[in-house]
């Protein structure tokens, strides 16, 4: 499937949750939030949320240092 | 008190139609503490000061270091020199940029004993922090006491940052849970530079002035992440609170909840660990320096104490706190201590 994530058209296997995305660019453990068409995703439902063709999602990493 | 004329500095500010005389006037009133005072926390804290905040609380536990210079723009090579607590040097910069405002100095560090006595009577806080641990307990006392706060971080070229409000934003435990406290890239491992640091603490600022201007309206309500060296920039709008947060929705505190002082090593970056004792002591540094120097070279002044010996340097404050540098081992740290401050 091809989805919109941080800009960019990307194709991702069918079936990916959230936290597959999260665990595929390799930040799972990592301050990381999402957004899914236009709304702020719960991170407890990153395991439920199903990755659908055409969704727009931002995904931001918290970022530690100062 | 400044010979300047009131009007005529801030004219340019004035000037700008969504502040105002009026938004100006209130800028003046306004109180803010910054959490450290590293690039963020100076950057952001030079802009409050030259902007007119009348009251600047600055709080670091550190001590200027060479490698501070490359982007910590308040720092001189005589901080780094004399190892200036950080408080200190950049208070004594931004005194010397607005004589206009007051600008107060905490030699300490955050944490659960000091945190609402540092934090509860300002109206926003900074975070120029580098770590979790400080920033969810920001987020905690920002929740209990309704302070809106500014997370910004940045380390390599990327860097994130947001503006939260307690009862109309999500707060830091809304967007991330509690899991996010360890195992993240740090300036000292993956390195950073000036100018993302610079740009987190623009968007900082910008917010807390339309905030504290009585611009609530012009507020993004967006976190920001931006690469400066990929060029890229994201803004993600946040939403409201999530109802069911243990924070800001249950008020659970747990970070404010765990109390006094238990732990008393903490690590600071590479090779440096912070230890303290249970209370705070009344050190006579002169004493002490007497004990020390002839086991090693020993400085002195008013506000701390370096020693070093074979390998290993300890920067100890009159209030029993110390920096022990060379070791990434606790327990050396905790005999180092032991051994030559003796408690
Ligand atoms: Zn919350």
């Amino acid at each position: 499937m091809r989805i919109r994530l941080n800009g960019k058209d990307v194709s991702l296997p069918d079936g990916m949750t959230l936290r597959d995305l999260v665990r595929h660019y390799d930040l799972d453990g990592e301050p990381v939030a999402i957004e899914r068409n236009g709304q702020i995703v719960d991170r407890q439902a990153f395991e439920a949320e199903v990755i659908q063709e055409g969704d727009v999602i931002e995904m931001v990493r918290f970022v530690g240092g100062g | 008190m400044t010979d300047f004329d009131f009007k005529d500095r801030y004219s340019r500010q004035i000037r700008f139609r969504h502040i105002g005389e009026a938004g100006q006037a209130r800028i003046s009133q306004a109180r803010v503490a910054v959490v450290g005072l590293g690039a963020l926390g100076t950057a952001s804290a030079a802009q409050l000061a030259r902007a007119g905040v009348g009251y600047l609380r600055l709080i670091d536990r550190d001590v200027v270091e060479p490698s501070n210079l490359q982007r910590q723009l308040l720092y001189t090579e005589e901080d780094a020199r004399n190892a200036t607590p950080k408080a200190i040097a950049a208070r004594n910069a931004l005194a010397a940029a607005n004589s206009g405002i007051t600008v107060e100095a905490v030699v300490d560090d955050l944490d659960a004993s000091n945190a609402e006595h540092l934090l509860a009577d300002v109206d926003v806080v900074i975070d120029g922090s580098d770590n979790f641990e400080v920033r969810y307990l920001v987020n905690e006392v920002a929740v209990k006491h309704n302070i809106p706060w500014a997370y910004a971080g940045a380390v390599e070229a990327h860097g994130t940052s947001a503006f939260l409000r307690p009862g109309r934003t999500p707060c830091l435990v809304c967007l991330l849970g509690h899991g996010a406290r360890v195992g993240h890239d740090t300036c000292d491992t993956v390195g950073v530079i000036s100018p993302i640091v610079q740009w987190m603490a623009s968007y900082q600022v910008a917010e807390v002035l339309k905030y504290l201007s009585g611009r609530e309206d012009a507020l993004s309500n967006a976190i920001l992440q931006a690469d400066v060296w990929h060029t890229d920039v994201r803004l993600i709008r946040m939403g409201g609170p999530k109802p069911d947060c243990s924070c800001c929705g249950r008020r659970e505190f747990a970070s404010l909840g765990a109390g006094r002082r238990a732990l008393s090593v903490t690590f600071c970056g590479r090779q440096t660990i912070q230890v303290r004792p249970q209370e705070d002591v009344a050190l006579s540094l002169p004493a002490l320096a007497e004990r020390l120097r002839p086991l090693g070279t020993v400085r002195a002044n008013e506000a701390l104490l370096q020693f070093e010996t074979e390998g290993v340097a300890l920067t100890v404050f009159s209030n029993g706190r110390a920096l022990v540098h060379g070791t990434d081992d606790p327990a050396r740290a905790r005999s180092l201590y032991a051994q030559y401050i003796g408690m």
